[in-house]
């Protein structure tokens, strides 16, 4: 039971079915959000734009706007100004296109994670689709020995899993973390970020992850941007030049680009310490 | 996670099937019977208060199975039935919405708390004359009667249900595309089922108690009327099996709901 949430060489590559198109393209266009007016800008003047299959990564200390940001590309806040462009059209609102994880995997414990796992299809009204797409999901998360048990008798790692299987479900274009392992142990974080980054590679998605952690940014991202605090800006954008045998904590490539992000980070943070390096 | 009032530990049912839950259950009743028995043999003994000797466990278990074998439990018992069903269907009717809108609306709970536990406070039976006024029979009366007391516990326990539903719940249902109906059956209900049916629980219990007095007036039929009607022909055996038969029922209406609890309980103790 624990060992699947550890495993991450067992990891299928992804069947031709569960291949979606292509990931989204996203450009963010002079955007800016005020919450309230007393606390001024959260977010001020944000431009950059994701190239379909990237993997980016914003990375910021907390309190800088990271998840609101993240809340504008899904469409679950608009923005006050400005606007996000994806796929040449603006968004208005949440689509089954793209979807978002959060830091719980807030799965219904009163459904067996086949049923968590179906529910975007569901939504969609896709529900022939369930039968067939769902065991192929669990599969690909490494979960499909448990669709029949109950969602709460999972750890914490396996039920982030599901919640990934729910998101791909779908076949979305796009998948939007907002620190979505920073609850989980060392050991299940770093087999996710992992595999996280496997499947939406072999899938072509489009990945955005929020993150305060820079090994995690490290790791997983092909790019990050570096956001500032009050107001929230892009401080930097940097190109994470690793190859897969290099994406490990221990290597040497990974530690130097972690050492450069580091001291870009610690800079941006005027002297905060920045969270943990693991 | 979710606490539920009255299912867990305090005055819960035994769990039967376990040998000394049974066992205990036995013993309960047996002490229960002892004493009705002890109370029959010192009315028997008192000159004054002879005449109420058929009050005693003999004589009203005989009365007793008169009743059920010749079915005619099923005569009294059957209207009552149906005016604390009709009531409490009435009750969930408007209560569980309501309860839903309160719990979803700050604005809505600021409006409606000061009325609504005024109301509550507010006797069900002393609205008895203006029901009877207002309805044409005094089966509308009844049901009315029954569906003021119970559909406080379900609006009250439906509202706190859905305001101790996660947000983030919410939130990945609406991003997953959920529409208001989605939310509603697939996310809000089976969240709340728990808190809903032990609303309902409590509202049989208070429409239970109120039922009796009710059917005390104007009525022809059902089990407060047939403790009238074997007062006045002074049965006092038939009087206290019909006691009997509503605590039997009661006791069994409120189990069905206990056993509806568990089945739609989704917390289960897990490690983490
Ligand atoms: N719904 C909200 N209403 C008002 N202020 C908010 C809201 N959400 C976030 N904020 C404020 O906006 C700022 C950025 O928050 P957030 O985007 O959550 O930061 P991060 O994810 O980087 O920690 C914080 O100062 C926070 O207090
Ligand atoms: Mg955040």
């Amino acid at each position: 039971m624990i060992a699947t949430a550890f495993s991450n060489t067992t990891l299928r590559t992804a069947p031709r079915a569960v291949r979606s198109a292509n990931g989204s393209h996203v450009a963010v266009m002079g955007l800016s959000h005020t919450y309230r007016k007393k606390d001024g800008r959260v977010l001020d003047g944000i431009d950059f734009e994701i190239q379909p299959g990237e993997v980016l990564a914003l990375l910021g200390r907390s309190g800088c706007g990271k998840s609101t940001l993240l809340h504008m590309l899904s469409g679950l806040t608009l923005p006050s100004e400005g606007e996000v462009v994806v796929n040449g059209n603006t968004v208005r609102g949440p689509s089954n296109r793209w979807v978002m994880m959060f830091q719980a995997p807030s799965l219904y414990p009163w459904m067996t994670v086949a049923q968590n796992a179906g529910l975007g299809l569901r939504f969609g009204r896709r529900s022939h689709e369930v039968v067939k797409r769902v065991p192929e999901v669990l599969d690909l998360v490494d979960l499909g020995a448990y669709s029949d048990r109950n969602a709460q008798e999972l750890s914490g790692g396996q039920q982030q899993r599901v919640a990934l299987a729910r998101s791909l479900a779908t076949n979305p274009e796009m998948l939007l973390l907002d620190e979505p392992f920073s609850a989980l142990d060392a050991f299940t974080r770093r087999s996710l970020q992992r595999d996280v980054r496997e499947i939406a590679k072999s899938l072509g998605l489009t990945l955005v992850l929020v993150t305060h952690d820079v090994s995690e940014a490290v790791l997983m991202a092909d790019r990050v941007l570096v956001l500032d605090a009050n107001p929230g800006r892009i401080a930097d954008d940097v190109t994470i030049d690793l190859d897969d045998a290099g994406r490990t904590s221990g290597s040497d490539p990974f530690q130097a680009e972690q050492a450069r992000l580091m001291q870009l980070y610690t800079q941006v943070a005027h002297g905060d310490l920045p969270a943990a390096i693991s | 996670m979710t606490a539920i009032p009255d299912t867990q530990g305090g005055f819960a049912l035994p769990r039967l099937g376990r040998f000394r839950g049974l066992a205990n259950a036995a013993l309960g009743i047996a002490i229960l019977l002892g004493l009705w028995w002890l109370g029959g043999v010192a009315v028997a003994n008192d000159p004054d208060m002879y005449a109420f000797s058929d009050f005693a466990p003999g004589p009203t278990l005989a009365a007793l199975w008169d009743i059920l074998s010749t079915g005619e439990v099923f005569e009294m018992s059957g209207p009552s039935l149906y005016r604390v069903g009709m009531g409490l269907a009435i009750a969930a009717a408007l209560g569980v919405p309501m309860g839903i809108a309160i719990g979803r609306t700050p604005w809505l709970r600021e409006i409606t708390n000061v009325p609504f536990q005024f109301l509550r406070m507010i006797s069900p039976l002393s609205w008895m004359p203006i029901a009877v006024m207002v309805y044409d029979t005094w089966d509308g009366a009844i049901v009315f009667l029954i569906a003021v007391a119970a559909i406080w516990p379900i609006l009250f326990s439906t509202a706190a249900g859905v305001r101790r539903i996660d947000p983030a719940w919410l939130k990945v249902a609406r991003n997953l595309g959920a529409n208001p109906l989605h939310m509603l059956f697939t996310v809000i209900l089976p969240a709340i089922a728990v808190d809903v049916l032990t609303g309902i629980r409590l509202a049989l219990g208070v429409a239970w108690v109120v039922l009796v007095p009710a059917e005390y007036l104007g009525v022809t039929s059902g089990l407060g009327y047939s403790i009238n009607d074997a007062r006045d022909i002074l049965d006092y055996s038939r009087l206290a099996a019909v006691v009997v038969v509503i605590g039997m029922i009661g006791f069994a209406l409120d189990y069905i709901c206990m056993l509806l609890i568990k089945r739609f309980n989704w917390v289960r103790d897990t490690a983490h």
